[in-house]
């Protein structure tokens, strides 16, 4: 049952997707309102399954690989929510729906939602833990996407070829400064999380712990390179894109090792 | 009634002729002698043009002569190309006209503005009247459609508007940016003068000639620099504009790579508009620069043209389904008028296909 919510608000993010996709082939642009409200529905429904899912295991729904995805996609859904607006970036929703498809389609479609194999008691620390390095994760999703945002423009500035897409981005030093502060919210809210896990109370596997503090000195280092002028925005843009693929593969390593150690 | 449109425009004319008969142009004799019960008239640089709606059909020498009192019957032809448009066509080429799809650039959006006052001005001496007022009221309401749902607008399509709308795709908010003019000609002047009037408001001007240096800076309010120190200004600046006579190049990329190192995390805009250039082409290479000379930002501005063009057919659409609407508003009578002798309505039987 709680899976067709999912089918459901996947089916909204691909009609955002197929409304921009129609709208860029037309070249008449207008992101605004419909892409919006087709991710704002989309994000409705996850939310919904996200709760039935958490009523059914009776705790917070992260206790597999698929739920975790789910999760980070609902994250990133949910930072488009709060950052689109605020700071004008009207397309990123163009850019945001493709990535939640991609992970909820990969959930959906991979075997990968299977019952905890131990009934795995509810642990307040260890579900802050988890679930608030998650929505970090949604912070360093969506400055990712900022990323390639920057990249697309910045190129088409660099080479002169000014497309259609052009006209509808945010000006680079608004970009920046966007990724700048998701950066931010990402790594403060990826150390909460990180330094929540000492009072879980249990034992993590070594390869976990490592695999966790390797996301934190990257994001550590992004950010100090920022400021410390070592990379030019262009750079700090590619290395949240980058950030973020290496992030995810990491996050599956932590997730697989959680799974291996509790059976 | 009949709804006509006679005038001439860049498409027909040339500017000499449209600033014959747009000089000194007015209607008020069309409502006096010719039978027009109400008449609007658009003269602006690129065009003149006299909407009317009449009882009895108004000819095009009528409106010529209105147009320019020296005209004599016989040499009209040979005068001036009029062209005359009636009922829907005349709806539709005014609908056409509001969204910029007939001007001379295609999307501007001065047309508009000039359409209202002219409008306005026909209302405040009696011109407009319901029909040209639904009319026109209608063509406003196209207008901002078609600028709303389609890119027909998007884009700069002058060289000067290009670069200014790239500084606010870099920078946004231009007020905080500070900008260096290097040159003192005309063409400084004019950028130094847009980018005031863009908001930026540190502009400081560097010249060969202190004394013409000081004059512009004065007159525009900024600040002049010694053309030695010029180079230690791109630690600081955001905007370069180079426009001098020189025929070797002023910056090479050997010259700004060093101070970029201070700067890194701030665009640097270089505009070079000198022919030769006066920076060289590799400084584009480096990061976090972007150089643009005449050859590109004239590239650009003909990409924009070339993809409002394409909107054209999007807008046309859009004006068809709104002059498809007017008809049947037209057709079901304007605002319910009692049906009169004296005030006959407007419905099909009365909007006829007139003669040309």
């Amino acid at each position: 049952m709680d899976r067709y919510l999912l089918f459901v608000s996947t089916a909204c993010f691909l009609v955002a997707i197929g409304h921009t996709v129609l709208e860029l082939r037309g070249k008449v642009f207008r992101p605004m309102r419909f892409n919006f409200a087709a991710v704002g529905l989309g994000f409705i429904f996850q939310t919904a399954f996200l709760y039935v899912r958490g009523h059914a295991v009776g705790r917070c729904p992260i206790t597999n690989l698929f739920e975790v995805i789910i999760f980070v996609a609902w994250s990133v859904a949910l930072f488009y929510m709060v950052v689109g607006p605020t700071y004008r970036l009207s397309l990123m929703g163009a850019f945001t729906a493709p990535l939640v498809v991609v992970l909820q389609l990969v959930a959906l479609l991979a075997p990968i939602d299977h019952p905890h194999p131990v009934k795995v008691h509810a642990n307040s620390w260890l579900e802050f833990h988890a679930s608030i390095s998650l929505v970090a994760y949604g912070a360093f999703a969506l400055a990712c996407i900022a990323g390639v945002m920057y990249l697309v423009q910045e190129r088409q500035l660099k080479t002169h070829q000014i497309h259609s897409i052009f006209y509808h981005l945010p000006p680079l030093t608004v970009l920046f400064a966007a990724i700048t502060r998701l950066l931010w919210w990402g790594f403060a809210l990826y150390t909460v999380g990180l330094f929540s896990g000492f009072f879980v109370g249990e034992p993590l596997p070594w390869i976990q712990i490592i695999c966790a503090v390797a996301v934190w000195v990257l994001y550590g280092l992004i950010l100090q390179g920022r400021y410390l002028h070592w990379f030019a925005p262009k750079r700090v843009a590619a290395l949240c894109v980058v950030g973020f693929s290496a992030a995810l593969t990491l996050l599956w390593g932590i997730t697989f090792t959680v799974q291996t150690h509790t059976r | 009634m009949n709804l006509f449109c006679v005038g001439l425009s860049h498409h027909t004319a040339d500017v000499e002729t449209l600033e014959r008969f747009g000089g000194n142009a007015e209607v008020s004799c069309l409502l006096r002698d010719s039978g027009c019960v109400e008449a609007v008239l658009l003269a602006t640089c690129n065009r003149v043009e006299v909407y009317g709606a009449s009882e009895s059909r108004v000819s095009t020498l009528d409106v010529a002569r209105c147009l320019d009192r020296k005209i004599a019957g016989g040499v009209l032809a040979e005068a001036a190309p009029f062209y005359r448009y009636e009922d829907t066509q005349c709806v539709r080429h005014l609908f056409r006209v509001a969204c910029g799809v007939d001007s001379m650039v295609i999307g501007e959006t001065e047309i508009l503005g000039q359409a209202k006052r002219a409008y306005e001005a026909a209302r405040a001496n009696g011109g407009a009247g319901r029909y040209l007022h639904r009319l026109f009221q209608r063509a406003f309401r196209v207008a901002k459609h078609v600028r709303t749902h389609t890119d027909i607008t998007r884009g700069a399509v002058s060289v000067g508007s290009v670069a200014i709308d790239l500084a606010q795709k870099i920078f946004g908010n231009l007020g905080a940016c500070k900008a260096l003019v290097l040159g003192a000609g005309e063409t400084s002047e004019k950028t130094a003068r847009a980018l005031v009037s863009r908001g930026v408001t540190d502009v400081r001007i560097s010249n060969r000639s202190a004394e013409r240096a000081d004059n512009l800076a004065q007159s525009i309010t900024g600040q002049a620099i010694r053309f030695e120190n010029w180079l230690d200004q791109c630690r600081e600046i955001d905007i370069l504009v180079t426009s001098t006579s020189s025929e070797v190049p002023l910056l090479s990329r050997s010259q700004l790579e060093p101070m970029l190192r201070e700067r890194i995390d701030r665009p640097l805009f270089i505009i070079d508009i000198a022919v030769p250039r006066n920076v060289d082409a590799n400084v584009n290479a480096l990061d976090g620069v972007y150089l643009y000379d005449i050859d590109s930002l004239q590239s650009i501005a003909e990409q924009a043209l070339a993809m409002r063009r394409e909107q054209v057919a999007v807008a046309e659409q859009i004006i068809a389904e709104h002059v498809a609407e007017f008809d049947e508003l037209i057709a079901r009578g304007i605002n319910r008028v009692p049906v009169t002798p004296e005030h006959p309505p407007v419905g099909e039987s009365s909007l006829r296909p007139s003669e040309l």
